[in-house]
């Protein structure tokens, strides 16, 4: 997801313009959506957002007669510790026992759908900023709930009570607990208004707070959606086009059903192209069966993609302008800036694979008139309309578990739900039997949905002043929007998330164009965390970084002076960076450097600075010092958590063998010993997260950490090489 | 199919599988121990591992048939374990999951590191460590993690 879907100067939901529309996708699934517009003055199709539910607390809350209050999440955890903070958050409005809650991934339902995208999903960093207020009303509402139930048994009125945690306390020392009182709650009406707590009073929201789910995760009992089991159930690998779209000419699978334990082998059909599905008792059956089919692939009709013929047609088509994502000023400026004070910088991104540590599966029981799925899903509703449709059912007649995801990145929120689909062709063949299909690493490695290609030409002519006095920024680089029901969001035939990070800008850049490119290639792509900014504050920052240097400015005061009067996210991230990095940068040892960065994405602003040698040929990243501004915090713990590893995650751009290519139409690796992300010691040793303090709503903390990392590195690592580094991966420094 | 005895956290098991089926699917189907976790299938980000005869083994590379009596311990025995218990809570209290796949293989690295060397370098910790992959990159809190339980380890 992008933040250009959620861009939006005002902060507040209410007020922001709505795009609501019922769109066809691939295979004709109708998806109603509902997204706030990446501008409101834009276009005649805006509308109200959606529409206003008034949430039924007993589908989120349950008090269970030990005291227990278990809470529905509407949204899936796979890292981000939305499944502690969300609980947080209606405890506190709710006044319940911390030490009591258990949270629970809610299954797929309408109630569960997210209150501004309007369809369950996680994306855009929105768990928190979208559901923040939601939470709050729904455990006000219980409270108030409770205390109407302990008023009418105590025959007293409800403003004479009061709680403390999981307990309402009457006059005379009265005590009822919430499990007392839970069922007599529950006839109680719901009210429409509740009063919400003032920030001081707040118990948990604020407050750094383990995550729930930490033991669990540590004695192997937690159980992810590949862990799955059933009595009876089998598993299934399917044999995937070798090229994206390849179909099954013909296949002899004679040698593969000798493996003992095949119970069927067959061909499917897939969203790109034909595959065999393998169904074994055990995975390890399935694989080696799989590998002893002989498939006879018709490639014939394919665009066979060659990552070295791309950068020539990305380069080439840089030179020229594109479709104007923004014009502001005089375009014409730049070429009456004599050439000695340009600068002209072309960059490049490789296709960047997700591999999220789990890897990817679905498990499906069909049964003719309903179905039964468990899936660690990003986009449910998306997920299960796939399925549904798959199977010939109704959504309502699909029960939709979500299940633990280990990571996703973006891999877990596909348009098409391509690995539902599948597993749905191979359920529909197995009717009666539970049946967990499973993506291998190489399946996942080779099985596209790439972060896109990009390449960036720039041009900059600088000013007397040492500021930019003109910008031209040229981009090239596949639409993941376009062909997804997410192309509603595309204006102009411009996809957002391209420029993201560059034409919302929070720097002050007179004559001012960029225009793109979106060449179709046949390589399947997908949002990346944090999408167009992981490459867009690359280029940004460096250049900054490199024109500062080139005026012999301090990059920081740099920045400061270009940063917009009212970037006041960025300028308290950036000022909070500079105070708690200053100890250090003014004692930096011999050989190491400090580069720095800045970037507002998903609303949140910020600012880090990191300390970097050279090992091993190899930037080796000492520390960090993270600066952020993401409104009020709801769990400190975690948005520290967020920064810290989201730093390291950033980091897989900088990695030697950090690329997915293409030659030939094959993708090039395999697994992780060819698409390397980063160990333990490619990634920062320590970093200091310090957070704004702040009582603006919420906003996104799952991707803001990955872009500045990398631009910050590499600006360190320009200081003590001299050298500039605009193509990515870093193969050699 | 062969029929194998394998000691698995202290107890016998018989399981009956193909013996070219490494311990990692023997564990996590046969066993229905899925603790151990499937991440690449070729030794190289350390999700599945586990303890052989004390020392830390990827088990998705190691065939049922070439385990002979080697005792297997697993992320499952940690609890009971002195130095696994240790590790374990030092990982709670330092926060340290995030999606949480990779961390039962590291833990037991953790493990058979802090019991061979009870008080690790920097150094000796990216070694030890530096096979286990965290997708989510939560290597910052990993490290302090190890510290934290050596100290502990006293
Ligand atoms: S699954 Fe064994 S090392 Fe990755
Ligand atoms: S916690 Fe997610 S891979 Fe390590």
């Amino acid at each position: 997801m992008s933040a250009a879907t959620k861009r939006s100067k005002d902060h507040g939901i209410n007020r922001r313009s709505f795009l609501h529309a019922s769109v066809t996708a691939a295979g004709g699934l109708l998806v109603s959506l509902y997204f706030n517009r990446a501008s409101a003055q834009e276009g005649a199709s805006a509308a109200q957002g959606p529409p206003k539910i008034n949430y039924p607390p007993d589908a989120f809350v349950e008090i269970r007669p030990d005291g227990k209050i278990v809470i529905q999440v509407n949204r899936l955890e796979f890292g981000q510790g939305v499944q502690t903070a969300l609980p947080m958050v209606l405890a506190d409005e709710m006044d319940a026992d911390w030490a009591s809650v258990v949270p629970q991934l809610a299954q797929a339902k309408d109630i569960y759908k997210d209150p501004v995208f309007g369809i369950q999903m996680v994306g855009g960093s929105g768990s928190i900023a979208h559901s923040f207020q939601q939470y709050r009303e729904l455990g006000a509402k219980t409270r108030a709930m409770l205390l109407s139930a302990a008023a009418k048994n105590w025959n007293v009125g409800a403003d004479t009570l009061r709680t403390e945690p999981s307990v309402v306390i009457g006059p005379g020392g009265k005590r009822a607990t919430y499990a007392e009182l839970a069922k007599a709650a529950t006839a109680m009406p719901v009210p429409a208004n509740v009063r919400l707590k003032n920030p001081s009073e707040f118990r948990y929201i604020g407050k750094r707070t383990p995550r729930l789910d930490s033991r669990a995760k540590c004695d192997g009992s937690i159980k992810f959606g590949l862990d799955f089991d059933q009595p009876g159930m089998l598993t299934a690998v399917v044999a995937h086009p070798p090229m994206f779209g390849a179909k099954v000419r013909g296949f002899d699978d004679a040698d593969a059903r000798r493996v003992e334990g095949v119970r069927e082998i067959f061909q499917i059909s897939l969203p790109r192209g034909s595959g065999i599905a393998v169904v074994a008792d055990k995975f390890w059956t399935a694989k080696q069966a799989r590998d002893r089919l002989k498939i006879d692939w018709d490639t014939t009709e394919i665009a066979k993609e060659d990552t070295t013929a791309l950068w020539a047609k990305y380069r080439q088509l840089a030179g020229t302008k594109g479709l104007s994502a923004l014009a502001r000023g005089d375009e014409s400026a730049l070429d009456k800036i004599a050439s000695a004070n340009r600068i002209v910088a072309e960059y490049e991104f490789p296709y960047l694979a997700h591999t999220p540590m789990e890897p990817l599966n679905t498990t499906i029981r069909f049964d003719g008139d309903r179905a039964e799925a468990w899936v660690g899903s990003q986009f449910q509703t998306c997920d299960q309309m796939a399925i549904a449709q798959t199977l010939g059912l109704k959504a309502e007649q699909v029960l939709f578990h979500t299940e633990m995801a280990g990571g996703g990145f973006g891999r877990r929120a596909v348009p098409d739900s391509h690995v539902q689909r599948e597993a749905a062709e191979i359920a529909k063949k197995l009717r009666g039997t539970t049946v967990k299909l499973i993506w291998t690493r190489e399946d996942d490695v080779r099985g596209g949905f790439y972060r896109p290609m990009f390449f960036h030409r720039v041009e900059i002519g600088v000013g007397t002043d040492g500021m930019p006095a003109a910008w031209r920024h040229v981009v090239v680089g596949q639409s993941i929007m376009e062909g997804t029901p997410f192309a509603m969001m595309m204006k102009d035939g411009i996809d957002p998330t391209v420029a993201e990070g560059i034409t919302d800008t929070q720097y002050n850049l007179a004559n001012f164009n960029v225009s793109i490119h979106q060449p179709k290639v046949n390589v399947p792509v997908l949002w990346w965390r944090s999408v167009g900014n992981t490459h867009t504050a690359y280029v940004m920052e460096t250049l900054i970084e490199e024109l500062a240097e080139r005026t012999k400015m301090d990059p920081i005061a740099y920045r400061r002076k270009l940063l917009k009067p009212d970037a006041k996210k960025l300028r308290a991230a950036l000022d909070l960076m500079e105070a708690k990095s200053a100890a250090w940068r003014q004692k930096l040892p011999k050989g190491h450097a400090v580069g720095f960065a800045l970037h507002e994405s998903f609303d949140t602003g910020v600012a880090v600075a990191v300390d970097v040698s050279i090992v091993n040929k190899r930037p080796k990243v000492h520390g960090a010092t993270v600066a952020v501004h993401c409104g009020l915090a709801a769990n400190p713990l975690t948005v520290e958590s967020q920064f810290q590893a989201g730093s390291g995650f950033g980091l897989s751009q900088l990695m030697a063998k950090g690329a997915i290519t293409l030659k030939d139409g094959l993708v090039e690796q395999r697994n992780f010993h060819e698409f390397v992300p980063p160990y333990i010691m490619d990634a920062p040793v320590a970093v200091d997260v310090h957070i704004v303090p702040s009582t603006d709503p919420p906003t996104g903390c799952g991707e803001p950490p990955v872009p500045v990392i990398s631009p910050a590195v590499a600006n360190a690592l320009s200081k003590l090489t001299g050298k500039r580094y605009r193509s990515l991966p870093l193969v050699e420094i | 199919m062969a029929k194998f005895q394998l000691t698995v956290n202290g107890q016998r098991k018989e399981v009956n599988a193909d013996p070219t089926t490494p311990l990692l699917w023997v564990l996590r189907e046969d066993l229905k121990m899925t603790g151990t976790k499937y991440g690449c299938g070729v030794s190289a980000c350390g999700a599945c591992t586990v303890h052989v005869d004390g020392v830390a083994t990827r088990s998705c590379m190691l065939p049922i048939s070439l385990l002979g009596d080697r005792p297997i311990t697993t992320i499952e025995a940690m609890a009971n374990d002195r130095v696994g218990r240790v590790v374990q809570d030092a990982w709670v209290e330092k926060d340290v999951v995030q999606c949480g796949y990779c961390q039962s293989g590291q833990i037991m690295s953790a493990v058979a590191l802090l019991k061979e060397t009870p008080r690790p370098t920097e150094t000796q910790i990216e070694e030890s460590m530096g096979g286990n992959l965290c997708r989510c990159a939560t290597y910052v809190r990993i490290r302090e993690a190890v510290q934290l339980a050596s100290q502990r380890l006293k």
